[in-house]
């Protein structure tokens, strides 16, 4: 494989995987207004619990699966302590992840958790497809989840349950003024969130054959941006095109990324590069205005 | 007080005793509401009128549940008494109307969503499909009935609708799965005066239509007597004046003001009101 072929194959499969997180992270900060953090937990817990299942002897999908309903009860008790202990969103969020931190190292009974003679989900599925490298395989298994992901949020968001979810994080007042109680659909929603997100850290260590306590380090910020630029590039309309774009700018993210590291950055100046990128898109709307000479109300912090 | 009704067995909203203390023992102790009881029948288009914090939102806002009242006071729609009912477990009987367009709509939704959220008033929701089709002609024919065009704008994001239209549809949204009592809250207060007349005929047109157990706040005197079947007059926590429809058709706004300052016993010098009253004489 050339070059372009090979950096745009990483970037399309990383994308995808990331993607998932981005659409998680878009349930709550955009769609919930729920600025959760706790996803910087979330991403390594799902991958503890798969690597351990996986280490002994579970089904690598059941592994993968329950690892999504690990991360969905992480998110519980993000919403939990906002909606019934009136802790600030942030916070709620903060405190769960760094709360996961040692539920992490106890899962693992250490830093990490080797998954190197396990037969993981993208090793049955290279069986079903021999021949294939191992990047198409994997790009392959991701695809699936994708779009029963896609599919299931496109179903779930149309549902009367979930547009009491969406109007929530838009008029809160309004929707319980209908009846709703809205504690419960932020339960729901940073519930999937959460689950979403262990569903990717549980692909993500499957795929590179280990799990790591640190490997959700600057998870949010590189699912925000992802969503940012997700929403900057496709400017999508309606449930099923923000998702995708939310994988779309996943994709253009890792893409960058790849191109980086080729240009000679190394591996551990990625988080630098991240979040300087992050500034830059966050504060392009900004500058804009700015240069038009907006009158611009003083900053906004949550 | 003039003409209270008591005891009357169609009463849809009954308070008892209603006092609401805001800050107590604070140095900004405020007593919005003092000791009010009050009913409003089946039907009853009640206005309300009053100078700035005589207490009328606060009013609206403890038979809405945002709040309770102070111990002792009662609050029954129809025959639950909800007086210890949160928000929005009560939406089922209530329907609103805020002042700010957009506080009655989900924004960045579409039309149609928010009808579909509208119209699950109360209910259990579940994982049915939000707006199914059956729902969407329901719509068209609701708003149609408004003449503002609405009805081909189903998919449009509501913020992308006027002041005007916004009011328009919240008061659909409000009305469309039948509340026991549909309160607004100086629900025309932030649009302009060829908007408010609109959306003020809209009001008459749908309480008249859909039969609605109505309670109006509004600072214009001359709509309080114009619309409604009944006129209610705040200050200070209390009601100071209830006037009935026999009485209010052969009103005057001076008649009001002069009702006023006889039941307060304090002459009349609320800015606000005496404006809208002197845009009436000119
Ligand atoms: N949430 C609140 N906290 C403290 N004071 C309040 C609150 N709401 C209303 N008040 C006070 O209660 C009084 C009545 O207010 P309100 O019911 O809004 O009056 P109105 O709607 O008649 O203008 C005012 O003095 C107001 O300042
Ligand atoms: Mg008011």
């Amino acid at each position: 494989m050339d070059v372009v072929t090979n950096i745009l194959t990483l970037a399309g499969y990383e994308g995808l995987v990331f993607g998932i997180v981005a659409i998680g992270i878009h349930l709550t900060f955009r769609t919930l207004s729920f600025p959760d953090l706790s996803v910087d937990g979330t991403f390594p817990l799902g991958g503890a619990i798969a690597a351990v299942l996986i280490s002994q002897g579970a089904n690598p999908f059941l592994a993968t699966f329950i690892a999504l309903i690990g991360g969905m009860g992480a998110g519980l008790i993000t919403g939990l302590l906002n909606t019934k202990l009136r802790i600030s969103a942030l916070l709620s969020g903060i405190i769960v992840m760094v709360g996961l931190y040692s539920v992490n190292l106890r899962i693992m009974g250490g830093a990490n958790e080797p998954l190197l003679r396990d037969i993981t989900s993208f090793d049955i599925m290279a069986r079903i497809m021999p021949g294939a490298s191992k990047l198409i395989v994997a790009i392959v298994l991701v695809v699936i989840v994708v779009i029963l992901v896609i599919g299931f949020l496109s179903w779930f968001l149309r549902t009367e349950i979930g547009l009491a979810l969406r109007a929530t994080g838009d008029n809160e007042e309004m929707v319980r003024g209908f009846g709703v109680d809205t504690d419960k659909t932020v339960l729901i929603g940073c519930a999937i969130s959460n689950g979403l997100v262990a569903l990717a850290g549980a692909l993500v260590a499957q795929n590179q054959g280990f799990s790591d306590v640190g490997m959700g380090i600057g998870m949010i910020v590189l699912g925000l941006a992802s969503v940012i630029i997700g929403e900057a590039l496709f400017r999508p309309r309606g449930i099923t095109m923000v998702l995708l774009a939310a994988i779309g700018g996943a994709f253009v993210y890792r893409l960058f990324i790849a191109i980086v590291l080729r240009l000679g950055a190394a591996p551990g100046d990625l988080k630098l590069i991240t979040a300087v990128l992050v500034i830059i898109v966050l504060t392009m709307p900004f500058i804009r205005k700015k240069l038009r000479g907006d009158w611009l109300p003083p900053a906004k912090r949550w | 007080m003039i003409g209270i009704h008591m005891n009357q067995t169609d009463s849809i909203l009954k308070l008892r005793n209603v006092t609401k203390t805001f800050a107590r023992q604070t140095v900004d102790e405020v007593i919005a509401l003092s000791d009010i009881t009050f009913d409003v029948h089946n039907q009853d288009f009640v206005t309300i009128i009053g100078s700035n914090g005589a207490g009328k939102s606060t009013m609206l806002n403890i038979v809405a549940g945002l709040y309770p009242p102070d111990r002792g006071g009662k609050i029954y729609i129809g025959e639950n008494d909800v007086t210890r009912l949160i928000g929005y477990k009560r939406a089922g009987f209530v329907g609103r109307v805020w002042q700010q367009p957009d506080l009655g709509t989900a924004g960045h939704l579409t039309i149609e969503e928010n009808l579909s959220l509208a119209i699950l008033r109360g209910k259990r929701r579940g994982l049915r499909r939000a707006v199914s089709k059956a729902r969407k002609e329901l719509f068209r024919k609701e708003l149609s009935l408004l003449n503002l065009g609405l009805e081909d704008r189903l998919k449009t994001p509501v913020n992308t609708l006027s002041g005007g239209q916004r009011q328009a549809l919240s008061l659909v949204m409000a009305t469309i799965s039948k509340p026991s009592i549909l309160l607004l809250d100086e629900h025309v207060g932030a649009l302009d005066p060829n908007t408010a007349k609109t959306v003020l005929e809209l009001t008459d047109k749908i309480v008249e239509r859909e039969q609605m157990t109505t309670v109006m706040v509004t600072h214009n005197m001359e709509v309080a007597l114009h619309l409604g079947t009944r006129l209610i007059m705040m200050n200070k926590g209390k009601i100071v004046v209830d006037i009935d429809a026999e009485r209010k058709r052969r009103l005057k706004v001076s008649d009001l003001v002069s009702a006023f300052e006889q039941a307060a016993g304090e002459s009349f010098d609320d800015d606000s009101i005496l404006l809208s009253h002197a845009e009436h004489m000119k």
